[in-house]
Formats: structure tokens, C-alpha cells, sequence
């Protein structure tokens, strides 16, 4: 007699081969050398980061290339209180919306170095990258955003983004 | 020159989604799974008489739960009812040689299920062939307990 099997595994699993294109292909190649690349559009001047390329507001390209600095502005966020796999971050901890200066629409990345329910909007941040040596063509190259110790930014400078 | 080309063109990387979802069984299917785990089929008899495989948790025309009084063993053999040809399996698929995917009716089952056949090549294929499963030498209670159906001895 062998033990009743009250439950199974489905694991649904997707591989697959993702390119990125050009744009973003630059953003995680500036990644790579320390540098966070976005794009401004030549019609309305915003500027994205990650880079796709285009403006879809304005349906243009978008070519030129500028420099964003790696602090900004939590513009909203959410605590995960839930366990993934391949994610190593100690629960709970906070997923947040960042402008960062010098780009025109927000990033998503993981705070640390505060406890959860000190984040707050407005708050300042700044990212922590990998040492240089492990720097690559990849988002975890910043393996978080901290806080910065800079006073609360103004509504006003992050309020279109929320 | 070339290193410009190099930088202009786009990265790619593989990327893997996976959600590991466990899945709890119930009283019903949990019969079949741990039947899987002593090499044995379980399906269920449902209210017109037909035996269904796996086992259905309610009728499928009257909508009627079906207890575990319904619960009946068939099999282990049947015959093949239809199928298609694998001529490239990929990873995933349970044999690495070209194979059937089948509806096999077991012995003493009124409706088919799915699953491989191993007959050596599609010429040997054919719906009416009977067949017998070849089982994992350890069974967990999965359906991949049986490593896919063989021509009858």
C-alpha cells in the first residue's frame, strides 16, 4: 500500500529567446559601463528609460541619447510580503516606482536598506551597483535602489508620474 | 567599422518563466494519482453507465457528483482509438525518438485519455493497435509513471 499522493507539481514553463532591440540593447550596454542611457524625444523632450526607441505619445523616433543619473524619486511602491523563487531579497521588502533624475517616466526596482514601512513617495534614492567587476549588459548589475538621505522631494517634481 | 556594427546590434539572452504551481487532487483524482503509484489505472463509472478514465469528480451530463463508490480499475492494456506523430520530440516530450501521441481506450474504459505511444516507428502505428504501458521502475503517484505505451506483448 503506498502513500495516498494528495497533491502533483504542473510547473508551467516558458523558455524562451528574448532580444531586446537596438534601443534597449544601448540602455543594458551602458549598464554594463555604469552608466544609465535614456532617449529624449525630439517632439515632446521626454526622455525614456529603459530606451525602446520611439516616443509612443509622439510616434516618432527617438535618437537622441542623454545621460539619466542613477538617484531619483520614489514615486509610488509596493511591499512584497510573498516568497518567489530565484528571488533572494529577505521578506518583507519594497518594490517601487522610481524617477529617476533627468528621465521623464519611472523605473521599477528593489529598496533596501530601510525597513518597509518607511518608504514613502517622495522619498530619495539612489542606486547600489554591483561591485565594477560584475558589471553586465543586465538590470541586476544595480542590485538595489537605497535610500539617499536627501530631504522628501516635492509633490509637484514626481506628482504627473503617480 | 566592425566594432560599430557589434555595438548596433541587439543583445539576447534566454529567458526562462516559470510558475512551479502545486496542485492539490481532491478525493477523486487523488485515486488515480496514487493508483499511477502502484501501477494501476482507476477511473470512475458515471451515471450512464460509461467509465470514464481519469476518474470525473462529477458527471459530465447530469452534473451529479460522482463518489468514490464510482471508482473502478481498467487497464493496464487498451487499444489505440486515434493519433498523431511526433516525427521531431523536443525536450520535453517523453521520449527523445520519434513516437505517437495517442488516445488509448483501457480495457474496460468507455472514453480514451491521452498519451505516448512507443512503436517503434510510424509505419508500426495504428489505430486498433494494442498496447501495454511501460512503467518507471520507481512510480511517484505522476502521470509520467508510465514512460508511454508499447505494443502488447
Amino acid at each position: 500500500m503506498v502513500e495516498p499522493v494528495k497533491s502533483i507539481v504542473t510547473p508551467i514553463r516558458l523558455e524562451y529567446d528574448y532580444t531586446p532591440g537596438r534601443a534597449t540593447s544601448r540602455f543594458l550596454r551602458g549598464i554594463a559601463q555604469h552608466r544609465i542611457l535614456g532617449q529624449e524625444c525630439p517632439s515632446c523632450l521626454k526622455v525614456y528609460v529603459p530606451a525602446r526607441g520611439s516616443c509612443p505619445r509622439c510616434a516618432v523616433p527617438t535618437e537622441r541619447e542623454v545621460d539619466v543619473q542613477d538617484s531619483g524619486t520614489v514615486v509610488t511602491f509596493s511591499i512584497v510580503r510573498v516568497p518567489s523563487e530565484n528571488i533572494h531579497f529577505e521578506l518583507p521588502y519594497a518594490c517601487a516606482s522610481i524617477l529617476l533624475d533627468g528621465a521623464g517616466i519611472p523605473f521599477f526596482h528593489v529598496l533596501q536598506g530601510l525597513a518597509p514601512e518607511e518608504v514613502r513617495m517622495g522619498m530619495r534614492v539612489k542606486a547600489r551597483w554591483v561591485p565594477t567587476e560584475k558589471l553586465g549588459p543586465t538590470i541586476a548589475s544595480i542590485e538595489c535602489f537605497v535610500p539617499s538621505g536627501e530631504p522628501d522631494a516635492a509633490l509637484e517634481t514626481y506628482g504627473e508620474h503617480t | 567599422m566592425a566594432e560599430n556594427e557589434e555595438t548596433e546590434q541587439s543583445l539576447h539572452a534566454t529567458h526562462v518563466l516559470e510558475y512551479p504551481f502545486r496542485r492539490s487532487l481532491g478525493p477523486i483524482l487523488e485515486k488515480f494519482f496514487t493508483g499511477l503509484a502502484e501501477r494501476r489505472f482507476i477511473g470512475s463509472r458515471a451515471d450512464d453507465g460509461r467509465v470514464l478514465v481519469p476518474p470525473a469528480e462529477f458527471d459530465p451530463v447530469t452534473a451529479a457528483r460522482l463518489g468514490e463508490d464510482r471508482l473502478i480499475e481498467v487497464g493496464p492494456a487498451g487499444i489505440v482509438t486515434t493519433w498523431t506523430w511526433v516525427g521531431k520530440p523536443t525536450a520535453k516530450h517523453p521520449l527523445d525518438r520519434p513516437f505517437a501521441w495517442a488516445l488509448i481506450l483501457l480495457d474496460g474504459a468507455d472514453a480514451p485519455f491521452l498519451h505516448a505511444v512507443d512503436a517503434g516507428g510510424e509505419s508500426a502505428m495504428r489505430t486498433g493497435l494494442r498496447v501495454q504501458p511501460r512503467w518507471v521502475e520507481v512510480p511517484q503517484g505522476s502521470i509520467r509513471d508510465v514512460c508511454w505505451f508499447e505494443k502488447e506483448d
